[in-house]
């Protein structure tokens, strides 16, 4: 799929995502913005997935460990053909199955972890990754961090055993948008020099821009390295990333939007309402 | 314990090579074998609990069979939200073994003592919990929680445990083994205190009160039929546990006994105070610390037998 087509898609789910807000009264909205294009240059370029065939053991294996970005992810799996798009409908709905975070592979197609306590997708995806190793398949494992939810300890720890392991089918992308919850992530905890971290923690790391389209089919449809060191990626994202009134306003971390701001968001990002 | 759990291991990982032996830097040479007959099945996931908890539910997810492996607190406390979404909430099956528990490392202080384990790891939905006697049983529920669909926690003590012979040698995870039969009292037995709970039945013997002893190796599910049984049979049931008395077996079999009617039997609770033990002793003498001996044991029974049938 070209790139061009690739940006589309990731307007449109931008679009589903605030009206999802607003009509669930929802939030999280500004995260969900920022990963939108990393999930659209996997899920519709890189991925080796069939949504005909989810549990594939040659499937590759993407996990958002930053589970509050489900609603992104949700809209995604739809449009790529997981489940039927009518399903949505039932999105944080008495008796539905999706929560505001991802449910577990059992309860959902083409999720392959329960995320939403973070700092745990990382040491799943690293399980998945050695386990391609000791069952002789082919596969790659990502897994989509927040820069707020480096800020746990098992990142690192499973950060240190996929460089001991040479773990070289493993991926991270950190969708550094510059914030967490209640603040500047650089701020919070010492953050920086993130690219340095990874780099020092003994991945092979490199930053891109999170939005460019092109820049994240290139480095998602990178090889394993071959020295077997893990990749990491530090993706320069914008929270809100896509609606001038919301791109680097944390606010819209919990804000939920009006009928008339999902309205003018919609005409921004050129999408139907 | 610990080399029958590394031997045990062993031999499953060479029968089915899904089974992945990962452990928390503890144990150096015990798993030299597993190493040597599981090529590449075996990692030491370094001092990283939650990582370690992580990866082994990754690995479950993608149909391994991972075995984690270290210090009590260190495989339960350290890790506890890891144990309850990664392996629980997926309801994978991963086995967790927690070695020295109870008060098997009494030497080491608190930080890794566990009189809580059985009480946290109970309460968790999808997870099994075992605490076998000897290894004779620890052999019994490894063979019997890989063929779980879902997570297990094993809790072992350390070495030289004594083997508590036993004519039933059919073992099945949630139905306890009757080990000794008697109709006055019942010992509810579950872990590694076994042979001086067999110890305190012959000093009730000998005393004229006939004492049944159960070995429950299974805490969750509970054998409720056997619980039925032995409320209506004994006057008086005693749960004995190496663990605190609130929320191990004695608290689950309390709960159990709150939602039956009337039942002829009463339920008294043995394990350790709820409190940190700040002394320093061996095993043997933090275990007497709590009444957990054979003599104090039959005389709180003796006591307690008195006392329903005056």
């Amino acid at each position: 799929m070209n790139v061009a087509k690739l940006q589309e898609i990731a307007s449109e789910i931008r679009g589903r995502v605030i009206a999802n807000s607003h009509n669930t009264q929802t939030p999280h909205l500004g995260s969900c913005l920022s990963c939108v294009d990393i999930l659209v240059a996997a899920y519709f370029h890189s991925l080796r997935i069939n949504p005909q065939k989810p549990r594939d053991v040659e499937r590759d294996r993407f996990i958002l460990s930053k589970g509050h970005g489900a609603p992104a992810l949700f809209q995604v799996l739809a449009m790529r053909g997981f489940y039927p798009e009518a399903m949505l409908d039932s999105y944080g709905q008495d008796g539905g199955i999706l929560a505001e975070h991802p449910p577990t592979p059992d309860h959902l197609e083409g999720i392959e972890a329960a995320t939403g306590s973070l700092g745990h997708g990382l040491p799943i995806g690293l399980g998945m990754a050695l386990s391609a190793r000791i069952n002789k398949k082919n596969y790659s494992v990502v897994v989509v961090l927040g820069d707020g939810e480096c800020n746990e300890g098992s990142v690192w720890e499973a950060a240190m055993m996929a460089a001991a392991q040479r773990v070289g089918n493993l991926m991270i992308i950190v969708d550094f948008n510059k914030w967490q919850g209640t603040g500047r992530s650089e701020k919070v905890l010492a953050l920086s020099p993130l690219v340095d971290k990874w780099r020092a923690f003994g991945w092979d790391a490199c930053e891109v821009d999170g939005h460019d389209m092109e820049q994240l089919v290139k480095v998602l449809s990178q090889d394993k390295t071959s020295d077997g060191k893990p990749i990491a990626i530090v993706a320069h994202t914008v929270k809100g990333k896509g609606v001038s009134f919301m791109e680097d306003d944390n606010n819209w971390h919990y804000k939920i939007p009006s009928a008339e701001e999902v309205a003018t968001a919609h005409k921004e990002l050129g999408v139907r309402t | 314990m610990r080399n029958a759990f590394a031997d045990e291991a062993t031999k499953l990982g060479m029968a089915d090579t899904r089974v992945v032996l990962l452990t928390g830097d503890i144990g150096n040479k015990l798993f030299d074998q597993f190493k040597d007959k599981n090529d590449g099945r075996f990692l030491n996931c370094g001092i990283a609990e939650a990582n370690m908890i992580g990866v082994a539910a990754g690995m479950a997810l993608s149909g391994l069979r991972p075995i984690v492996y270290t210090i009590t607190p260190f495989t339960t406390t350290r890790c506890y939200e890891q144990i309850r979404v990664d392996a629980c909430y997926h309801n994978v099956p991963v086995i967790i073994v927690g070695t020295g528990s109870g008060l098997s490392y009494a030497e080491l202080g608190p930080t890794h003592h566990s009189c809580e384990d059985l009480a946290i790891m109970r309460v968790l939905p999808n997870m099994t919990v075992l605490a076998p006697a000897d290894e004779v049983e620890l052999r019994q529920c490894l063979r019997a929680a890989l063929k779980l669909k879902g997570p297990t926690y094993i809790r072992i003590g350390k070495k030289g445990e004594k083997i508590t012979p036993k004519n039933d040698d059919k073992f099945e995870i949630g139905r306890s083994i009757t080990v000794k039969e008697g109709s006055d009292v019942c010992l509810i037995s579950t872990g590694t205190l076994l042979p001086i709970v067999m110890e305190a039945a012959g000093k009730l013997i000998e005393q004229g009160i006939k004492a049944r002893v159960e070995s429950f190796h299974t805490v969750k599910p509970l054998d409720e039929g056997k619980l039925f049984d032995v409320f209506s049979c004994c006057p008086v049931v005693i749960s004995i546990e190496e663990h605190g008395r609130i929320g191990g077996l004695g608290g689950s079999i309390a709960e159990w006994l709150a939602r039956q009617d009337r039942m002829k039997g009463r339920l008294f609770l043995f394990g350790t105070d709820d409190e940190f033990m700040h002394e320093v002793g061996t095993q043997e003498y933090a275990r007497a610390k709590y009444g957990l001996t054979a003599e104090n044991i039959a005389q709180k029974v003796h006591d307690a037998y008195d006392k329903t049938t005056q």
